[in-house]
């Protein structure tokens, strides 16, 4: 049997894989964090239906979990690639979890035992919640195994954790190994569909916002996890006791700026945070909701008939690009010029949220060098033809879906997932005729 | 028209997407008929924009929050000295702006002060003269060399200087206005022309390194001098430098509570903001506290861009005086600065509106001088 490697397993490497596993071919689906899910499982609702995000997400994870076709290589990186189109050769590394997952029935009394308990900023609540060094990013992760953060934990830091690990005393199922070491696992493929997915762009870049000086202000993803009801906060929107009732939301932080070098738009913040302004109009119904734009575009299926409704919630739209946040006693203020009015204006708020864009992941130009990838002038990965090959890559064999390749939402993730797919079982079927025997 | 033409190229106005980014934080749009997105909007449309009888032109400090905020890399405070230009051309300029360009064609500098006193203010401090041979310049600046307050700087940079062995020498009565300003109000003529004899009078001295009292002198020199090829520093730049190699050994103890301004020229142009609080903070007994509108959000103080010449369309409310608010927020009885237009505004200010028995306004300079 043919196989294809995926790498990264959001939305669009989950998508790719069930579509290859289902075709009959083989997938090998590498994430690099304990779980799958990506960015998604962080979401809230979704624009612009407003279905829950993991209520959508989730049965897929389990789909991928569960799928014989699919081989889930978590917590793994991929370190080499050597070969063609129809035979790479690709060694994965395979991070020491410390946990042995044949053995973890993912009870939770590692985590609920673990010294650091709440003690370690939660990747998945963005420093928004806590977890200990023995942990699940959340509750609904697949595979429903435990991971030791060896950069924190205290056994694999200093050797010594206490009298004896309280991890290890708890675990009825004698899962804990502290001497995991990494595992190179070789593998070979007829092709690879990277879908490493993006960064969210970091505020600080823009510091006339405050961001990381002022608590009451938070970027688009932050309030995804404080809005969601698996949340820091369950769902309820607050960061402390204070009441909130005057939201401002900043649109283009770090989009459609040439000064940071992200000259793109990134396509989703429009309609994200037209649906946060919808979820605050709805858990906040007192609260006063402003909307700062510079252009408002709502150009997908559903998004202009989304904004009409947004905006008929009562949200002010205001047309502006603020220019600073500052403090005047207990509150924020936000100064910009209603471009409308042609009047430089002041809102005074509790919580101002910032869309921020989203950017190229760090390790872009590692992993393009890794493949042999070219990137686009917005740093990210390049299509071998901007209209007619927008998902193959220069590499024969080697195909992109989702963010990796440009900004873009979920359905066209998951409709360049299926095309990517689509185009590595070409080149399964070819190698299939004259296969030769493969590990997996 | 062709100048305007040029203007709309030279300042990238087509890349404008009148977000309004530049407006929402102009210091003065708040208080002022100047709204720079829609004058960019309308040079855009006209392609020409008479700028006669636009008397808010002059209210713009040209701090340059809107350019280092523009996402589109528009520059619009140089937009703002293009069409300055257009009238000092045409002879329509605030008449106190007009005196001290006289002045500085006549004397080299904006104050009307003769060019043979300029180094009174050195006196008996034992300077050397450039001429005698030095590693740095020190670049004293008019306003340092003329006004009584301002001479208080320059005299404790010396002292500065001194103690920590450094070879300077200055121009003395050779030295002439830098010429920021003089940029900034749109005279380019001058400005090009005292541009070369500077650099002649650099050169003739073999200067290597150009220590400068002001933000607004190292601005230019730094950015705005074809082709100078010396070392330019501020003396912040230059006195944390020494701090950290352990050539200025304190002798004293400071027990004050001191807060910082940051200068536009210094901070938000230049991206210098560590270099004057490491020197602070290094001043034994100091408690040094943060305003909440502190580096990049810094407030300007309505000095520079010919501010210092020229009172603006409207006088009454003044940035200065509110930034006090905030100074006696944070518990601060020193307000230290690292400019001379900024010390001169806020000393102002401070008299103006009753802080100065509170607050006590000090260049980094004079603090430094207190304890070595």
């Amino acid at each position: 049997m043919s196989a294809t490697l995926i790498i990264g397993a959001g939305i669009a490497g989950m998508q790719a894989a069930l579509d290859i596993a289902d075709a009959g071919f083989k997938a090998y689906l590498v994430e690099k964090d304990p779980s799958i899910g990506g960015r998604m499982a962080q979401l809230d609702e979704t624009f612009p239906t407003l279905d829950c995000s993991s209520c959508i997400l989730t049965p897929k994870m389990v789909s991928v979990g569960g799928h014989s076709n699919i081989e889930l290589l978590t917590y793994s990186e991929v370190a080499e690639v050597e070969g063609v189109a129809g035979r790479f050769r690709v060694k994965v590394r395979k991070k020491p979890r410390y946990i042995d997952t044949d053995k973890c029935t993912g009870c939770g009394l590692c985590a609920e035992n673990c010294r650091l308990r709440d003690r370690i900023d939660s990747e998945f609540n963005v420093q928004m919640g806590k977890r200990g060094a023995a942990y699940l990013p959340f509750p609904q992760a697949v595979p429903m195994k435990y991971t030791i953060d060896g950069d924190h934990c205290l056994m694999i830091q200093r050797g010594k954790c206490g009298k004896s690990p309280p991890c290890q005393d708890a675990c009825p199922a004698g899962a804990i190994d502290f001497q995991q070491q990494e595992e190179i696992l070789d593998l070979e493929v007829a092709s690879i569909i990277v879908a490493t997915g993006f960064d969210p762009f970091n505020p600080l870049l823009k510091p006339e916002y405050g961001y990381g000086i002022y608590d009451k202000v938070i970027t688009g993803l932050q309030f995804e996890r404080l809005s969601s009801a698996s949340g820091p906060t369950y769902g309820e929107i607050k960061l402390d006791d204070k009441e909130i009732n005057d939201v401002v939301f900043i649109q283009c932080v770090g989009s459609r700026d040439r000064h940071l070098g992200n000259a793109y738009c990134s396509r989703v913040c429009c309609m994200y945070t037209a649906k946060h302004a919808h979820l605050v109009r709805e858990k906040l119904p007192g609260a006063k909701v402003t909307v700062f734009y510079i252009d408002i575009r709502a150009f997908g299926k559903g998004f202009e008939e989304f904004y009409d409704r947004v905006r008929e919630n009562h949200v002010h739209y205001r047309r502006g690009n603020p220019s600073e946040i500052v403090k005047r006693g207990d509150r924020l203020v936000v100064k910009a010029e209603d471009t409308l009015l042609g009047q430089p204006v002041e809102v005074e708020a509790d919580l101002v949220v910032l869309a921020v864009g989203l950017v190229p992941r760090e390790d872009t130009e590692a992993m393009a060098r890794l493949l042999g990838l070219t990137r686009s002038e917005d740093g990210f990965l390049e299509e071998a033809h901007p209209k007619l090959r927008p998902t193959e890559t220069g590499i024969e064999g080697i195909y992109m879906a989702g963010c990796c390749q440009g900004p873009k939402d979920i359905p066209d993730t998951v409709a360049q997932a299926k095309a990517a797919a689509a185009s590595a079982m070409i080149v399964m079927s070819r190698s299939s005729s004259k296969a030769t025997s493969h590990q997996g | 028209m062709e100048a305007e033409q040029d203007l709309l190229e030279r300042c990238d106005l087509w890349a404008c997407i009148q977000c309004g980014k530049c407006t929402g934080g102009c210091p003065v749009s708040f208080k002022t008929t100047l709204n720079i997105r829609r004058l960019v909007y309308q040079v855009l449309l006209d392609g020409q924009l008479s700028p006669e009888g636009m008397e808010e032109l002059w209210d713009c400090t040209t701090c340059g929050t809107c350019v280092l905020r523009c996402p589109k890399e528009v520059e619009p405070s140089e937009l703002i000295i293009g069409l300055r230009t257009i009238l000092v051309d045409g002879g329509v300029i605030p008449p106190t702006i007009r005196d001290a360009l006289t002045s500085v064609f006549r004397y080299g500098n904006p104050s009307l002060m003769p060019p043979d006193e300029r180094a009174d203010w050195a006196e008996g401090l034992e300077v050397k003269n450039i001429a005698e041979g030095a590693e740095t310049l020190y670049f004293v600046g008019c306003i340092p060399s003329y006004d009584d307050r301002a001479q208080r700087i320059a005299k404790a940079l010396v002292k500065v200087f001194q103690k920590a062995n450094v070879d300077f020498g200055i121009l003395g009565v050779d030295e002439k206005c830098c010429c920021n300003e003089v940029r900034r109000v749109g005279e380019e003529g001058l400005f090009e022309y005292m541009v070369e004899e500077q650099q002649e009078l650099f050169s003739t001295h073999h200067v290597k390194h150009i220590v400068t009292t002001s933000p607004h002198c190292y601005n230019t020199f730094k950015n705005e001098y074809p082709g100078l090829d010396v070392k330019v520093q501020h003396y912040t730049q230059f006195v944390a430098e020494l701090i950290e190699q352990g050539r200025l050994p304190f002798t004293g103890e400071l027990e004050q509570v001191v807060t910082y301004h940051d200068p536009c020229f210094l901070g938000k142009q230049n991206g210098i903001f560590d270099e004057p609080r490491s020197i602070i903070q290094s001043i034994p007994g100091v408690d040094f506290r943060e305003m909440d509108r502190i580096r990049d959000r810094s407030l300007c103080c309505e000095g520079g861009g010919g501010r210092m010449w020229c009172e603006g369309t409207n006088p009454e409310e003044r940035l200065a005086t509110s930034r006090f608010e905030e100074v006696l927020s944070v518990g601060a009885d020193v307000l230290a600065v690292a400019c001379p237009f900024c010390l001169l505004t806020f000393e102002l200010a401070a008299k103006a509106g009753g802080y100065d028995e509170k607050v006590q306004v000090l260049d980094i300079t004079e603090l430094l001088a207190r304890v070595i």
